[in-house]
């Protein structure tokens, strides 16, 4: 204790806090020249924006937007972003591992290797995952239900930039200052402040816990949305299914962040005020803080597949022409799925200590999570069974993630038996068994649910061409940079090692480097299908706004849909509300029209996150004064936000009325 | 399957698709704000049971029986019990459509809410006084952040309380006002909840250690 507050007096200014020239990265060639780069990237992006003056147009219409489906795909955004940034921290780790033997130490040095292998994991979850999974339903749900938004569009708007926020600061670690060494969960006692002095601990707890409070707020909203804003007639087993998984999936995060939001708040006690939650002396217990961790930790791999699950389920139906199979077997399972999340945690560390019995206990919860899981697997096969297949992209990442999802569920089973997880805990075996199911699972179906729904955001279709080209190389780039670490963590390799002295498994290293070059030209051919498709979007164009005979209600508004989503509110009877409209001969009426009540763009969001940015910082580097003003600021922001009554205002019903009759003719 | 039956809306078979005429979807601000409640019970909860694992390691320190005041904390709980009555006697004006005693019973519950805080502060002046500060011991600081928490919660909502009043002195008793007063309503009540789950597992629990 007396020497952590020695380090931190000697070396806090006033003004500046920690922060020296020091922190800056002049010494070291490798983060200089990534510097360099994003450095003048980011100058000519921004003299771009400048030249072109697109400045105001990203402002109004995206920035400060509360339009759901602007916000949707401002996650999905910086969701690619992140992934291009995680996915490079991934191939220097493959690469150096690859490097790293006998004599050959690699080329990076232990205290960065530490931090890529961190920030890889801290930033697929939070910041790839996440936002890919939160963008989907923001832009998907209140279409499904027939809604016009959500019911807090201004909270929604709020929620984005929070996240944003936590990106920022993760983004920011790289160029000044470091990033934790800790692993993506960031274990106590090395975690502590004794242990890691430096900034890059509290880097990770400020990045997640500013981002924490957007998701947490996104998970309310979308609740009181789905409970609160259905169509009317569409009962809780008429949803569709995806509208289905996202409201476990935000229920789901309403329970479980708020113990991730307290775990860390006691991390940074520890951490700031030497209290002794965690620690080794003075009766903490470390112990403590991986048990609370992981009672956020395992539900939240749930929050990410649960949507996918309803994604998979929207894509098998519509290209198997079929209603799917077993939608109430679905719904239960989903049910039981979202409730069993939260009594498995402690199989993440089987080797706590904890005696048999507990161990059995929670071996065998976990288990019989596959049962429901399983379930689904087959109303999917059973979905496709007699149904007219097309092999479009969707479908093809849908038969891929079967296939790998199912691996990955039987390595986890295996591992959910206490005795062999004595054995393979903290291996490489584990670490392809969770890339195993989260690459086959939830990077599978955002690239389905992108291809899917590309059309509706749009206007046109993605090409098909380099569609292919992208799953064929994520999914055999998967299989070879992942067999290789199954095979090594049984030969007893542990994760997160910088050096290896045996020279024989060099060998499976390299092919698993090789593996993850194959993912990196699957990324490019997606990073290159939307360009190609943006140039042909001329012969892309889908004006049907139904480009593949879909089910349900996000398919009837044109593509992309109008501002306000449905000029009338749909009236639902059945399951596949849309199949029904078009089996009855549905025709959009061309009269009748009313103005739209609608919630007004505001700019309070990007403010309000922009000083928790700055807050977050200030924590960081100690620099107190900074952070009580912007914190100050972010309450009084709050508070002269609440006072602004006149958030709506009303669509004219010459501009719905032309709107309307515009695409009457385009469909006529 | 029950639900593929389909129910013709109009006399003539025809299913109609359509809602004509304005349609509103219902008010969700106050599930909202439960919804959120309920996630900040699952930070006491955690909160709780954080202290449930520490509430034993002293660490050679002093423990609950040598430090709490049972006196002070009784005070306090009379305090913070009387503010929610008289909040719900707020809310019993503002459904009488007075502003008047809204606001003046608001104003109340807000001298006691400040009663309580103040109370507490002197309580964790006097422990940390005493050298039983949240560094002492795993148990201190579990105490310091379940009972702190809670208090910056009262914090928060008189800072709340005062926005409110200036919001009712502006705009009078409006929908949006009535709906934000329902809302702090249930913070308050809530926070009284906590409260006695704090005072049974805390105090009185924690005085017989």
């Amino acid at each position: 204790m007396s020497s952590a507050v020695q380090t931190y007096s000697d070396t806090t200014s006033a003004v500046f806090g920690r922060l020296t020239w020091d922190s800056f990265p002049f010494h070291d060639p490798i983060i200089l020249g990534t510097f360099i780069m994003v450095a003048v990237g980011g100058i000519a992006l921004v003299a771009a924006l400048t030249k072109y003056k697109v400045w105001g147009y990203l402002w109004n219409e995206w920035f400060t937007s509360i339009d759901h489906k602007r916000i949707g795909v401002m996650y999905m955004i910086l969701g690619i972003i992140m992934l291009l940034r995680g996915f490079a921290d991934a191939i220097m780790m493959r690469l150096h591992q690859a490097m790293a033997f006998g004599d050959s130490l690699g080329y990076l040095p232990p205290h960065h290797y530490d931090q890529i292998f961190t920030a890889h994991g801290v930033i697929m979850i939070f910041f790839v995952a996440m936002p890919f999974v939160v963008g989907l339903m923001n832009y998907i749900v209140p279409l499904q239900i027939g809604a016009r938004d959500v019911a807090f569009p201004f909270l929604n708007n709020f929620s984005f930039w929070m996240t944003a926020s936590g990106a920022v600061l993760i983004m920011l670690s790289l160029f000044v200052g470091e990033f934790a060494k800790s692993g993506w969960l960031a274990y106590p006692p090395l975690t502590g402040i004794l242990q890691s002095p430096g900034v890059g601990v509290d880097y990770y707890i400020w990045a997640l816990q500013i981002a924490g409070v957007g998701t947490l707020l996104s998970g309310v909203n979308f609740v009181v949305t789905i409970v609160k804003m259905r169509a009317p007639g569409m009962t809780m087993m008429k949803m569709p299914v995806f509208t289905w998984t996202a409201l476990c999936t935000n229920i789901l995060i309403v329970a479980a962040f708020p113990i991730l939001t307290a775990v860390l708040a006691l991390l940074s006690l520890d951490r700031y005020m030497d209290f002794n939650f965690f620690t080794n002396d003075l009766g903490g217990n470390a112990m403590m803080y991986v048990n609370l961790i992981w009672i956020w930790g395992h539900p939240e791999v749930y929050i990410l597949i649960l949507p996918i699950f309803g994604v998979f389920s929207e894509i098998v139906s519509t290209y198997s022409g079929k209603r799917l199979f077993g939608y109430s077997s679905m719904v239960y399972a989903t049910v039981v799925i979202t409730v069993l999340s939260y009594l498995v945690w402690l199989h993440h560390f089987f080797t706590m200590g904890s005696g048999a019995t507990v161990n059995s206990f929670f071996g065998i919860t976990t288990m019989i999570i596959s049962i429901p899981t399983g379930a689904k697997i087959f109303n999917w096969l059973f979905t496709m069974y007699r149904g007219r297949i097309q092999f479009d992209v969707p479908m093809l990442w849908t038969v891929g993630f079967m296939v790998t999802f199912v691996i990955g569920g039987m390595t986890g089973v295996l591992l959910a038996v206490p005795p062999a997880d004595f054995v393979l805990h903290n291996s490489l075996f584990l670490i392809a068994h969770f890339h195993n199911v989260i690459i086959g699972g939830v990077v599978f179906g955002v690239f389905a649910a992108i291809t899917y729904w590309y059309p509706k955001v749009t206007g046109y279709k993605l090409d098909p061409f380099w569609g292919k080209c992208s799953f064929w190389f994520w999914l055999i780039g998967f299989y070879v940079a992942f067999m290789p670490l199954y095979a090594l963590g049984l030969m007893g390799v542990t994760r997160r090692m910088s050096h290896f002295e045996d020279m024989s498994l060099q060998i499976w290293f390299q092919v698993a480097a090789f593996g993850a070059v194959l993912i990196g030209l699957g990324i490019l051919s997606f990073l290159i299908q939307l360009y190609v498709s943006y140039k042909k979007r001329d012969s892309l164009r889908d004006e049907t706004g139904d480009p593949w005979n879909g089910r349900t209600l996000e398919w009837s508004t044109s593509s992309p849909p109008p501002q306000y989503n449905f000029a009338f509110t749909p009236q639902v009877h059945e399951n596949d509300a849309w199949w029904q409209m078009k089996q009855h001969g549905f025709k959009p009426p061309q009269e009748g029209f009313m103005p739209i009540h609608m919630p007004k763009n505001t700019a309070a969001g990007m403010v309000l996150a922009g000083l928790a940015t700055v807050f977050g910082f200030a924590m960081i580097w100690y620099v107190w004064w900074l952070a009580a003003v912007s914190f100050g600021a972010l309450i009084l922001g709050a508070i002269i936000h609440t006072f602004n009554y006149k958030r709506d205002y009303y669509i004219p019903v010459e501009e719905v009325a032309a709107v309307e009759n515009r695409r009457a003719e385009v469909l006529a | 399957m029950s639900n593929a039956v389909a129910t013709p809306a109009a006399g003539n078979g025809k299913l109609e698709f359509l809602v004509r005429g304005e349609h509103h979807p219902a008010q969700g601000t106050l599930l909202g704000f439960w919804i959120y409640l309920m996630s900040d019970c699952l930070i006491f909860a955690s909160l709780f049971a954080t202290y449930g694992v520490l509430s034993l390691n002293f660490a050679g320190g002093p423990s609950g029986a040598d430090l709490f005041d049972l006196e002070l904390v009784a005070l306090n709980t009379a305090f913070l019990l009387i503010s929610s009555i008289t909040y719900g006697f707020a809310v019993l004006k503002m459904q009488q459509n007075s502003l008047r005693g809204t606001i003046g019973w608001l104003a109340v519950t807000g001298v006691f809410g400040l009663c309580f805080l103040a109370v507490e502060l002197y309580e964790f002046y006097h422990m940390i006084h005493v050298g039983a500060g949240p560094q002492r011991s795993g148990f201190l600081s579990a105490f310091f952040t379940l009972v702190g928490t809670h208090g910056l919660h009262v914090t928060f909502g008189c800072i709340w309380l005062v926005t409110l009043l200036l919001q009712l002195r502006k705009h009078g008793l409006i929908q949006e006002n009535k709906r934000r007063v329902f809302c702090l309503s249930m913070f308050w009540h809530f926070l009284d909840v906590i409260w006695i789950g704090v005072f049974t597992y805390v105090y009185l629990m924690g005085s017989m250690v």
